[in-house]
């Protein structure tokens, strides 16, 4: 393998890890502290179990985020050093803020998880709100680091070097906000609709009991108003893109030739030979409908990019179907879900209902890879869009691969290691919590 | 303004030496005691383990920020040492935290435990390899010369071998006073006593070979060391203090508090007479020219919204940690 090639893998490897523990661990501090305010308010021991049980599931998720994230803030310069070298003082500004919230959800983590029994209950529930906070602050700082990647901002690149460096500006650049939304809904969806599917997967095999249904309701409640939101927030995204980075939106569209109309295409190959889509499904006119709100509208595709330029058709293509059609399914669920508990909750205790639940747990995670994947590949050529190639960034350290494989063989010890340890933990629920064993 | 950047940078350094280097200390004293000890080191390090380790992070953010031309040379010839560190800090994290959080205990802890150990071990010799790299001078950017010359030269030889050996000894003798306020258990204290003097002079031992290896590869640590009065004190004032926490562990009843703060002190003082025969130098260069804090800092826009966003998070972090350690450490002593 190719170091170049070895390197990105790395780097879309650690990421790729990295953020099932980033999403898990904003989201779950939410979800426990408003479980453990429910117990605060009701006094019903149900909920305090399951804030319970969470908690030591996630105290693992949680030093395995930390570990890899130190592994990443050390990556950066490892495999990209002449990246880091310029835009280390421009996005360094975010990534100092994040610092700031990963040292206040330390501590807060810290006091959540081991100060049961030592503090004010009022005390103890506000250290989990904190956690929950500075979570959701870090995942705004580090992805508008990333925003600015794909849309850079806050200086001027003169003569390969970046003067007039404005940190602020780079912070706040085209994309953060839009990118932010889309991430935070990401990290509910992800994490909400796979615990929620576990804790149905476990209905189904032990039996209805007051702990799963309510651990299910809590983590729907979250998911499904984040599912219904997303394709809204993706539908912004996308027109932001079709103006900031055209060549990213016609590669995950697979749209090789501009038109006017621009047909939407669904599905299929893509094959850069012929520069056409096999198998795939046609709409006339939705591309120009999504991208301008006019069915009529022109849309740039890639033969407006010399071929240097380009980002992977393919790979980005199938990652942007992916996402969608993950993003879709949940946000049907998550209509049927409200739908039903307003006006039909019988239907909640069905067991096809139950089974749709467990089925859609893997598909919020599904569609996080999926969409990093389209934002990243999507990027390509570029480090630093427009402006710095990835391949002028790498480290000139020769042997680069072994260190992928090192990488890539210890993650996936330790994935493997964490899911045989949550099956362990969760094999001994009835032992622990009586609501366990409540119908 | 690069100035406090500068403070701050070395007081995160000195605090992760301090708090993170007693973790990685706590791993090797594990190797050496008993099983009943595995529990006490463990609820000990559990609730502040995590929040030590930022102050490595905020290190390295305020390195890329404020002086990415040392970072980005950094990971560049010192890939494979920071690699190992890398594989060390995961392997310990993940180990400690599954040996904590795993129900069900069985052979598996063993395996956990073993990790642990090793990587608590390992973490530490490559972290002082790399500070060793930095100061020896034989860094050099020309990847002409080869692959050994350019990427291995640098940090495998014996000077920084010693001081990776003298770091993990440092780390232990830290973790083993501050483990002798942890304990209830008479029988406990004493040995962590005992492991305190031991490693107390094996860390004098080794700093003393620091000295020699220096000279044998020609790097003339004793008389920088002699032309600076400032680290000239210091020094002096670390090994002095080792004859008072001498006398503070031979007394029945341990001030748990004097310990500490004379360990600290003690480290504190190592670095700070390091720091002053090394600056401004960050990385110094076979070329016989050096990367320094003056000719690698960002632009003043950078440096400007770097400190506040430092300042503000000393602010917020500052009583966070008293709490904490106040909630864990003081409260869990006097019980
Ligand atoms: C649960 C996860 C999830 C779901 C259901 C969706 N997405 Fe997404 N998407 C992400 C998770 C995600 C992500 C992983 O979080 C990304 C990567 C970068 C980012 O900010 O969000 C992303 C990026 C991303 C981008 C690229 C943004 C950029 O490069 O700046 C677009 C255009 C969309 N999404 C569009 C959609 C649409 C139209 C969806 C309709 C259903 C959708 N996403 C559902
Ligand atoms: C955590 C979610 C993320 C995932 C899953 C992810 C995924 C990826 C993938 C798949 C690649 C490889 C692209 C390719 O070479 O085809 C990549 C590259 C990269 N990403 Fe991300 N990314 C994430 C977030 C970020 C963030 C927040 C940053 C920085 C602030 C970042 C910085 C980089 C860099 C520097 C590269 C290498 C250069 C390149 O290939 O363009 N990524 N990432
Ligand atoms: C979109 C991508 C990312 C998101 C949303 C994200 C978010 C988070 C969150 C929420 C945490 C705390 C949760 C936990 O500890 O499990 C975390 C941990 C961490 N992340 Fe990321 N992250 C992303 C990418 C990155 C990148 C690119 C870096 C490095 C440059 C990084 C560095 C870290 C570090 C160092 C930690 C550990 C902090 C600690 O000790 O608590 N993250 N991340």
């Amino acid at each position: 393998m190719n170091d170049f090639l070895a390197a990105r893998m790395q780097m879309a490897f650690s990421l790729g890890f990295h953020i099932i523990f980033a999403c898990i661990g904003m989201t779950m501090p939410v979800l426990m502290a408003f479980s453990e305010w429910r117990w605060l308010r009701t006094g019903k021991t149900v909920f305090l179990d399951i804030t319970k049980a969470w908690s030591r599931g996630v105290a693992i998720f949680f030093a395995v985020g930390a570990v890899s994230g130190t592994v990443l803030s050390f990556e950066l310069g490892l495999l990209w050093p002449t990246f880091m070298q310029h835009a280390g003082p421009i996005i360094g500004m975010p990534f100092s803020w994040e610092g700031t919230a990963f040292f206040v959800e330390a501590i807060a983590l810290g006091i959540f998880l081991y100060g049961w029994n030592k503090l004010n209950k009022w005390v103890h529930w506000a250290s989990g709100v904190i956690v929950g906070i500075s979570g959701v602050m870090s995942g705004i700082f580090v992805v508008s680091a990333n925003a600015w990647m794909n849309s850079p901002s806050g200086f001027d690149w003169v003569n390969g070097k970046a003067i007039n460096i404005d940190p602020v500006k780079a912070m706040f650049n085209a994309a953060w906000l839009e990118q932010s939304i889309h991430m935070i809904l990401a990290a509910f969806i992800s994490t909400s609709f796979a615990v929620a599917g576990v804790h149905a997967y476990l209905i189904l095999r032990k039996g209805a009991n007051a702990f799963h249904a309510q651990a299910v309701k809590t983590a729907l409640i979250f998911g499904s108003v984040a599912a219904i939101l997303q394709p809204f927030s993706g539908d912004f995204s996308a027109k932001d893109i079709a103006k900031r980075q055209p060549a990213k939106l016609a590669a995950l569209e697979a749209l090789y030739k501009t038109s006017k109309p621009a047909e939407l295409i669904i599905g299929g190959i893509p094959n850069d030979k012929e520069e056409k889509v096999n198998y795939a499904l046609h709409i006339p006119g939705g591309l120009s409908f999504l991208t301008h709100g006019n069915f009529k509208a022109e849309v740039t595709g890639l033969d407006k990019f010399p071929k240097r330029d380009r980002p992977p058709v393919l790979i980005t293509h199938i990652a942007f179907q992916i996402m969608v059609a993950s993003g879709i399914l949940l946000a049907f669920i998550s209509v049927l879900y409200l739908v039903f508990s307003i006006n039909w909750r019988h239907i909640l205790l069905k067991k096809w209902w139950i089974v749709l639940v467990a089925c859609a747990t893997p598909f919020g995670f599904l569609a996080v890879e999926a969409g990093w994947t389209v934002t990243e590949t999507g990027r390509q050529p570029w480090i630093i869009y427009g402006i710095m190639r990835t391949e002028d960034a790498v480290s000139p350290m020769p042997g680069l691969h072994y260190s992928f494989y090192i990488i890539t063989a210890v993650y996936i010890l330790l994935s493997l290691i964490i899911i045989w340890l949550m099956k362990r933990q969760i094999s001994s629920i009835s032992q622990y919590y009586n609501s366990a064993n409540e119908i | 303004m690069l100035t406090i950047i500068i403070i701050i940078l070395g007081a995160s350094f000195l605090l992760y030496t301090l708090l993170g280097g007693a973790d990685f200390g706590a791993g090797i004293i594990e190797s050496f005691a008993g099983k009943r000890e595995e529990v006490t080191i463990s609820k000990a390090m559990a609730p502040v383990w995590e929040a030590n380790h930022v102050w490595l992070i905020l290190a390295v953010v305020i390195l890329f920020t404020a002086f990415p031309l040392v970072y980005s040379s950094l990971s560049t010839v010192l890939h494979i040492p920071l690699m190992m560190v890398l594989l060390g800090i995961i392997c310990r994290g993940s180990a400690f935290t599954f040996r904590h959080y795993d129900i069900v205990i069985d052979k598996s802890h063993k395996y956990y435990t073993l990790l642990f150990r090793v990587s608590s071990f390992v973490t530490p010799i490559f972290l002082g390899i790399i500070l060793g790299a930095m100061m020896l001078g034989r860094i050099t950017f020309d990847t002409t010369k080869g692959f050994y010359e350019v990427f291995v030269a640098p940090w495998l030889n014996l000077f920084c071998i010693v001081m990776g050996i003298f770091s993990a000894c440092l780390f232990a003798y830290l973790s083993a006073l501050f483990l002798v306020g942890e304990t209830t258990i008479e029988r406990e204290r004493k040995m962590y006593v005992r492991f305190s003097k031991r490693f107390m002079l094996l860390t004098m031992l080794m700093g003393l070979l620091v000295f020699i290896a220096a000279s044998i590869e020609g790097h003339d640590l004793l008389s920088d060391f002699l032309h600076s009065v400032t680290s000239l004190i210091t020094l002096i004032l670390a090994t002095f203090l080792c004859p008072v926490i001498w006398h503070f562990l031979n007394k029945q009843k341990n001030k748990t508090i004097y310990l500490r703060i004379g360990a600290g002190l003690q480290v504190s003082l190592i670095l700070i007479g390091w720091f002053y025969i090394q600056f401004p130098v960050l990385i110094k260069m076979k070329s016989g020219s050096s990367l320094t804090f003056f000719n690698t800092q960002a632009p003043e826009s950078t440096l400007q919204q770097l400190l506040i966003a430092l300042l503000a998070g000393l602010i917020l972090i500052i009583p966070g940690f008293i709490y904490l350690f106040k909630v864990f450490k003081i409260k869990s002593n006097s019980q």
